[in-house]
């Protein structure tokens, strides 16, 4: 599998992911600086974790217009899988590429803990080997927003990849660690070949983490 | 009453947003962009008898709260 | 700006308002052989204050113990180095930003993580792991939720966009830093035995380059002075207090690593306190040269700054580097790649002075010797108090039912309560090598790409200090010591951050001399040395000094992870084990103050001899594999630990134990003690091999349930515990 991460000035989750990468999916990916313009031909790119452009002005604002972005855009419309991270699932949204918003957390806090998700579509290539999961979150604005058109639209088109829960699978408020409306955690595009979640499947992808749940994306991936 | 309230980095305090969204403005062609400093803007309804009175708690919680003065500078316009 | 005809007043405030005496301007007279001008006492002013010069303090640092097997590089480098094996070394340090803290919360704590971030990559180590030591007044003090909320906001906003997990620390409350609030911050970064950078700089003609942020008229001091170079806005002008740019330190974090890589940096040096004046005196002196600046080309971020504002300028994220004049082109074209500013400032030269150009003129000339090694050094007069005198308790003065309502109360207390509404906030786990996370004794963190871990713990009781400094220096030490050796690891090296009071007060002195003289000795009996610090000295409000606060950042190795122990209780029907020797201890114990109101009943003694044997016993015991958690008994004693133990592995414990002092037993602050889970099957064995090392083991109780429940007294539900525990800051 041909792999590219995408490193923009100020991302942190760059090389986690590159390790659970390697480690996963079996081959290492190439590394893009944000100002190459093109990637030719892949089978997953993925938009890292962390502070591009320090998170200044909005999260993910300053990031989406960086020239890279155009072929990613390009490659995500020909049908490309590009997964978006964390800071990497703000900048998909704010290119345009999901829908909705990622305000700040309820608590107007940055939260970084364990929680829990359920896959709310396992019939996609990034979730075909989903289960209820428990992996990191750690951020300030993760906080999913969409007006009640959007969401129904999201939600009619299966849209929703993952939600947060209890140990039991429930959703509910008290699993809901930062706000978001009707506890999204991801959500992918209408053709399903883009994936943002807030949670960080790479920091649960092995023993030492306390838990590899994370895995379940990546070797989904690869079936 | 409405009070607006423009809080801004004190002219030789680093502001590093302003730097980082010059620069993309920039990137994105305009180039006749030389200078952003970014800020917060506070907008609040007060009840009071005068305009003054309303500038001088305007500042007095400026001065308590909502500014730092060590690193900031802020500005109070009142409108009816 | 020269002149030399001022009159004797102004002179006298121009020399007192650079924080300098005037037999100390005497001395730089001496030295030029002529007055300085306005430039160069900015220059003497900054090199000869208590920061830079540790002028108090140098004559007691320097009898600490700094070498060991394992040290490669000790105190006087940007930061400590320490082999790890394997080729790899540990780099660090921790550094106060007190006072820009405590004016204003947020951008003082974070530009205090963003300077010892780059005292360690400046040394060739990526930054691995962010610790801190944090005091605030009392918890019920109006400005203290306020001072928590912005220094933990600002410790996490730098920390979480640079990318550097914060891993742990300490944080406690006491009045005595109602006006004075302490910020420690600490970093570790790993990086290759044969790639380190030093300070050094070397090559006659080889250029001075400035790279990173361009320079404001940030943090600029010796400001009240004479008007005729400040108009009336200067108060505007001169911030005390620089707001922090992670975005950027991230940008000059990569591209000195980057260029590290290649063959290019001769010396480096980050510019901190004194900017540009501290790090190019300091590469002039370490490498014996002179240097000459241009200050013409430094990249300036405000207009028409002068030459005294330019060397005094305390801008963030910049640094000084000498380079091979051959990779000039390679080193230019990556901090372009990174958007960061490179200048060519100037060159080593073989004067032996620091001299410095600016607009065609020369605006300072000043011997590199005089700066350094004339800087005055006193030794200032001490008085050391008895300690406070050690209480004896009695059985007869408690209450054994109050117990289990007395622990509540412990641990919902802002001293012993979860810290996790603060940890939370900072990204813990960002690069994915974060083994055991905060909330435990020591926090570790695995070498990236192999099977080996650091263990990291910061930690000091001022209490103790204050009550007796020789005892509260020890056990500063033995604490971060215990800490690591709870997690499964060597011990090897601490750093240490010094606040104390005015040292021209002798009995400030005195508790600084004190506490000296007690980690010394806990260091060498531990083979535990220092490798790097920071002394924070002055931190007064209205005369009234802070505790003795020598805040300890200790670092050891565990060679092999599965060995990495926790605090939480792991399995059913598992023995917990006390390790060491009680003796019922309450004087300044958490009891005594959060129960009784009351300050007083002594520091508890440190036997070093039973530190070490303990310590070395419970390693030996992590080896071979007899032990399940373990926990160091610190603050609050047995009862509080074993509530620490049930609340993080979400299991109770019935304890089953006879004493003639339950209080005593249950809340003493002995030292030297550690509570260990063992299974069953391996109790015989681990009693056995105690025995042969003359350690005393005594069986506490039976781990399993859902509540602590003690024998004859009651028991109390661990969601009720839990409730407690968090009640406070949850309610922040």
């Amino acid at each position: 599998m041909k792999t590219h991460v995408i490193v923009f000035p100020g991302s942190n989750c760059d090389r986690d992911v590159a390790v659970a990468i390697q480690n996963i999916i079996g081959s290492s990916p190439e590394m893009v600086w944000h100002k190459d313009s093109t990637i030719k031909q892949s089978d997953l790119i993925v938009v890292p974790g962390g502070f591009s452009y320090g998170d200044y002005l909005r999260c993910g604002a300053m990031a989406s217009a960086s020239p890279i972005m155009k072929s990613v855009i390009e490659n995500a419309n020909k049908g490309v899988p590009v997964m978006g991270i964390c800071n990497g699932f703000q900048i998909l949204i704010e290119s345009g590429l999901l829908q909705g918003a990622l305000i700040r957390n309820s608590s107007l806090s940055f939260i970084c803990r364990d929680i829990i998700i359920k896959p709310t579509n396992t019939k996609t290539i990034f979730t075909n080997k989903s289960k209820i999961s428990k992996m990191p979150i750690a951020h300030n604005e993760g906080n999913y927003f969409a007006n009640s058109n959007q969401i129904k639209e999201i939600e009619d088109n299966d849209q929703i990849a993952f939600q947060y829960c209890d140990e039991n699978g429930d959703i509910n408020a008290h699993s809901n660690p930062n706000g978001s409306i009707n506890n999204i955690a991801g959500v992918f595009n209408k053709s399903k070949n883009v994936l943002g979640m807030m949670p960080h499947p790479e920091r649960a992808a092995e023993s030492i983490h306390g838990c590899d749940d994370g895995r379940n994306i990546f070797e989904s991936l690869l079936s | 009453m409405l009070a607006k309230i423009h809080i801004t980095l004190k002219k030789d305090v680093l502001d590093p947003q302003g730097s980082v969204i010059a620069n993309s403005l920039k990137s994105l062609g305009f180039d006749n962009v030389n200078d952003v400093r970014q800020g917060k803007f506070i907008e609040l309804e007060i009840n009071s008898n005068s305009k003054e009175e309303a500038e001088k708690q305007c500042n007095d919680m400026c001065e308590k709260l909502l500014a730092n003065l060590v690193i900031e500078d802020y500005s109070v316009e009142i409108e009816n | 700006m020269t002149s030399s005809n001022w009159q004797f007043d102004t002179e006298k405030l121009l020399v007192e308002s650079h924080g300098l005496k005037l037999d100390e301007f005497e001395k730089i007279v001496q030295g030029l052989g002529r007055e300085p001008n306005l430039t160069e006492l900015g220059i003497f002013s900054a090199m000869w204050n208590e920061h830079c010069s540790y002028k108090s303090s140098k004559y007691w640092l320097k009898k600490l113990p700094t070498s060991g097997e394992r040290v490669i590089q000790g105190p006087g480098e940007n930061a400590g180095v320490i082999d790890i094996d394997d080729g790899d070394v540990a780099v660090f340090k921790m550094e106060s930003h007190n006072h820009p803290s405590f004016l204003e919360p947020y951008q003082g704590a974070a530009t205090g993580v963003g300077g010892i971030l780059r005292d360690v990559f400046t040394m060739g180590a990526r930054p691995v792991a962010n610790m801190n030591a944090l005091r605030f007044g009392d918890p019920n003090h109006p400005k203290t939720k306020h001072l928590v909320s912005g220094v933990v906001g600002g410790i996490g906003g730098y920390g979480n966009c640079i990318g550097i997990p914060t891993v742990g620390g300490e944080v406690n409350f006491h009045p005595s830093y109602n006006g004075n609030i302490l910020v420690n911050a600490m970093t570790v970064g790993i990086a290759k035995k044969d790639k380190i950078f030093y300070s050094a700089a070397a090559g006659i003609g080889n250029p001075v380059v400035y790279v990173g942020s361009k320079t404001g008229r940030d943090g600029i001091h010796g400001a009240t002075m004479a008007s005729a170079e400040f108009d009336d806005d200067s108060e505007e002008k001169k911030p005390t207090v620089q707001v922090g740019d992670p975005f950027t330190e991230k940008l000059l974090l990569e591209a000195c690593l980057e260029l590290m890589k290649e063959d290019a940096i001769i010396a480096i040096q980050d510019m901190g306190a004194a900017g540009l004046t501290s790090s190019s005196i300091e590469m002039a002196s370490k490498g014996n040269v002179g240097i000459d600046i241009n200050l013409s080309k430094v990249p300036l971020r405000a207009a028409n700054m002068t030459a005294y504002e330019l060397m005094l300028s305390e801008s963030q994220e910049r640094m000084l580097m000498v380079i091979q004049p051959k990779k000039e082109e390679l080193a230019r074209s990556i901090f372009k790649k990174w958007d960061l500013e490179f200048e060519i400032i100037g060159e080593v030269t073989d004067t032996k002075k620091l001299i410095l150009h600016m607009d065609g003129e020369e605006q300072a000339s000043i011997p590199i010797n005089i700066l350094v090694e004339d800087a005055p050094e006193y030794q200032r007069d001490y008085i050391v108090n008895d300690p406070s005198p050690l209480i004896s308790f009695e059985s007869k003065d408690f209450e054994d039912k109050d117990i289990l309502s007395d622990l509540l109360k412990m641990i919902s207390h802002p001293n012993l309560c979860s810290r996790k509404w603060i940890w939370e906030q900072y990204d813990h786990m960002v690069m994915a090598d974060t083994v055991v996370r905060p909330g435990s004794d020591a926090a570790v963190v695995r070498v990236h790409g192999t099977n080996k871990g650091i263990a990291i713990s910061t930690d000091c009781s001022p209490t103790y200090c204050r009550h007796n400094p020789y005892e509260g220096g020890k056990h500063a030490v033995v604490e971060t010591w215990r800490n690591i050796v709870a997690s499964g690891a060597e011990p090897i090296a601490i750093t240490d951050c010094m606040n104390f009071g005015n040292p021209e007060k002798p009995e400030i002195m005195g508790q600084f001399v004190e506490c000296i003289r007690g980690m010394g000795d806990a260091c060498s009996k531990l083979n535990y040395p220092v490798i790097s610090g920071n002394v924070s000295l002055y931190n007064e409000t209205n005369g009234e000094g802070i505790y003795p606060t020598p805040a300890i950042g200790g670092v050891g190795l565990i060679k092999d992870l599965s060995n990495t122990m926790t605090i939480g209780f792991k399995n059913e029907g598992n023995v917990l084990c006390l390790i060491g020797e009680s003796d019922n201890h309450l004087g300044n114990s958490h009891y005594l103050s959060i129960i009784q109101n009351r300050e007083d009943g002594g520091t508890p003694s440190i036997n070093l001899d039973d530190e070490l044997k303990n310590g070395k016993f419970i390693l030996d015991c992590v080896t071979k594999k007899l032990l399940k958690s373990v926990h160091d008994v610190g603050e609050g004693g047995v009862l509080i630990a074993i509530a620490e133990m049930c609340i993080s592995g979400n299991l109770g414990i019935k304890i089953d134990i006879t004493k003639d002092f339950l209080h005593g037993f249950f809340f003493g602050e002995d030292q030297a003690r550690y509570l260990v889970e063992v299974s069953p099957n391996k109790l015989e064995q681990i009693e056995v091999d105690a025995s042969k090392s003359a350690v005393k083991i005594e069986r506490i109780g039976e781990i399993g349930g859902t509540s602590i429940s003690i024998n004859s007294i009651g028991e109390i539900e661990l969601s009720s515990l839990i409730d407690h525990h968090t009640k406070w800051f949850n309610e922040f």
